[in-house]
């Protein structure tokens, strides 16, 4: 004799502390096991996009770090590469790498965290600590390039706000050689357990083809098993300089495309990004950090899109320009939208704990999926 | 695949059709594609061995004064490394566009997103609804003659000056 059972209807956020933000997600589900997710979400909308419309270029800028203030050095690039390439504008070198050196920084501190909180929603406090403390060192140094700690707003049309101060070098090379165990550390710590082998192997699966339909980008999408990436594949700034590898994700405890795979290649990308610091420090040449820049900016008539590889993926900027100050529109293409979209898929049949696993290992960060 | 090759291939197919490239005096160049024909030419651009768009990278809307939007498809393909930009054009009296969420499933909520902020209707979509705005509120604000309702549920939309308080 069956027990008879029946499907509930589950509210989890907008406040929850796994949703990594104001999200909502509507759940149904007989037991633990869900018949789907829905995720609602639209609580943290401010319109950037309207806001872009309405400021000059430049002073949309310190908007771009709010888009996705994890990672705003890479936010701040790509809306200053897509009003350079309409203004047609020149970029010294210097600025070029300092921009790398900026971005490459801000992706560690972005993946350490989402590597902390994927820990954390599994029930490993631990992690998340280690992450945080190796997280302010880096804000530390943020802070001596820009004065700021969270929205840099450090790029800016033409180049950056402020060259190296003295001795960052040294600072960011020592910070780099403690850092570099510590990794080790860390995927001895984290990868190696069993409880978090057992809680990710095989979660969540992506497979490539759900990958690229669902337009998933960056980290998740190499995670899925496509080896792509902007910064080698469609190359900008000073990239084609440096070398680096792309990880994929392979498999390795379970299928290709869960959230094991996730998690992994963010740990390899934090080494590529050691790896492309040092060379850019070793390679910086001496020069302006801004270039020669229009002191009011009237891009010719036309549009462009510009992706670049953020913290969490391919992060497209599309601009219209009309010949006037402002933008006529500004478009913001995020990845964590895209990823938050494949949810409700995915969820399908999945264990209501194993949720929170797959939520965290996309890495979706709420700001950039409302803008 | 470079643009000229890719309107030469597209006009191949639908020779019939009024497809026309343009380039502005910056940026990219894109193709204007007739409203009613999306489906059928964005379905030859997956299925071309030659182009094989698997990508549909962004989708959005864009208010075109006065009278007209435009819905703005920036595909791609992850085979091939190449891109391409097209256009649709219809009127804000009757923004209908084909929805192509069956093509590319990413569009189910990139179109939710145009038609909340710009306000095309999507025929065939599976679920239109508003995705960042609540579901009661009144207008489409990226459309360059949006006017803010003055209080939305008994909350005030304006803010007073803090200079003058």
């Amino acid at each position: 004799m069956g027990i008879q059972t029946e499907e509930m209807m589950l509210n989890m956020g907008p406040q929850h502390p796994s949703t990594h933000g104001v999200i909502r997600f509507v759940v149904k589900s007989d037991g633990e096991v869900m018949t789907e997710a829905v995720p609602d979400v639209g609580y943290l909308h401010r319109s950037i996009e309207k806001i872009g419309e309405i400021c000059e270029y430049n002073g949309f800028m310190p908007y771009t770090d709010r888009a996705d203030y994890l990672s705003a050095m890479n936010a701040n690039q790509g809306y200053a590469m897509v009003v350079e390439k309409l203004l047609g504008l020149e970029i010294p070198e210097r600025a070029e790498y300092l921009r790398v050196i900026a971005a490459e920084l801000n992706r560690i501190i972005s993946h350490i965290l989402s590597l902390g909180a994927v820990a954390m929603d599994i029930g490993a406090a631990t992690p998340f600590v280690l992450a945080l403390k190796e997280r302010e060192k880096v804000n530390d140094l943020m802070e001596a390039l820009c004065g700021q700690r969270l929205t840099y707003s450090y790029v800016r049309i033409g180049g950056v706000s402020y060259d190296m101060p003295p001795g960052f070098i040294e600072r960011s090379l020592k910070f780099l050689a403690d850092f570099e165990p510590f990794m080790d550390e860390f995927e001895n710590l984290v990868p190696e357990n069993k409880i978090f082998i057992e809680r990710t192997a095989g979660v969540g699966v992506i497979t490539r083809e759900d990958a690229i339909a669902y337009n998933l980008v960056g980290p998740n999408l190499r995670a899925s098993g496509v080896d792509w990436d902007l910064r080698r594949d469609m190359t900008y700034s000073v990239y084609p300089k440096l070398q680096f590898e792309v990880p994929v994700g392979v498999g390795s405890q379970g299928v290709v495309g869960d959230s094991f795979d996730r998690f992994i290649v963010r740990i390899k990308e934090i080494k590529q990004s050691i790896s492309l610091l040092k060379q850019c420090f070793a390679q910086i040449p001496e020069g302006d950090f801004l270039g020669e820049i229009p002191r009011v900016m009237k891009p010719a008539v036309g549009e462009c899109y510009v992706r670049t590889e953020s913290s969490r993926g391919d992060m497209g900027y599309y601009l219209i320009s009309d010949g006037s100050k402002n933008a006529f529109r500004v478009r913001i293409r995020t990845g964590s939208f895209t990823s938050m979209s494949i949810i409700e898929k995915i969820s399908r049949g999945m264990m209501l704990a194993d949720l929170v696993t797959f939520i965290a290992s996309l890495d979706v960060v709420a700001p950039e999926i409302d803008r | 695949m470079n643009f000229n090759n890719q309107v030469s291939r597209i006009k191949e197919k639908f020779a019939d059709l009024e497809i026309k490239s343009e380039e502005s005096q910056a940026g990219d160049p894109y193709v204007w594609v007739p409203a009613n024909k999306i489906t059928e030419v964005l379905t030859f651009l997956r299925d071309d061995e030659e182009l094989a768009f698997d990508c549909l990278s962004n989708l959005t809307g864009v208010d075109a004064p006065p009278d007209d939007l435009d819905v703005v498809y920036h595909m791609f393909s992850y085979n091939k490394q190449h891109s391409l930009t097209l256009k649709v054009r219809v009127s804000k009296s009757k923004p209908d566009v084909a929805s192509v969420e069956k093509l590319y499933p990413t569009a189910n909520w990139q179109e939710r997103e145009a038609y909340d902020l710009i306000g095309v209707n999507f025929t065939g979509h599976s679920d239109l609804r508003r995705i960042m705005l609540p579901d009661d509120w009144v207008g489409h604000p990226l459309r360059k003659d949006y006017q803010e309702e003055e209080e939305y549920r008994g909350i005030d939309t304006t803010r007073p000056n803090l200079l003058e308080m």
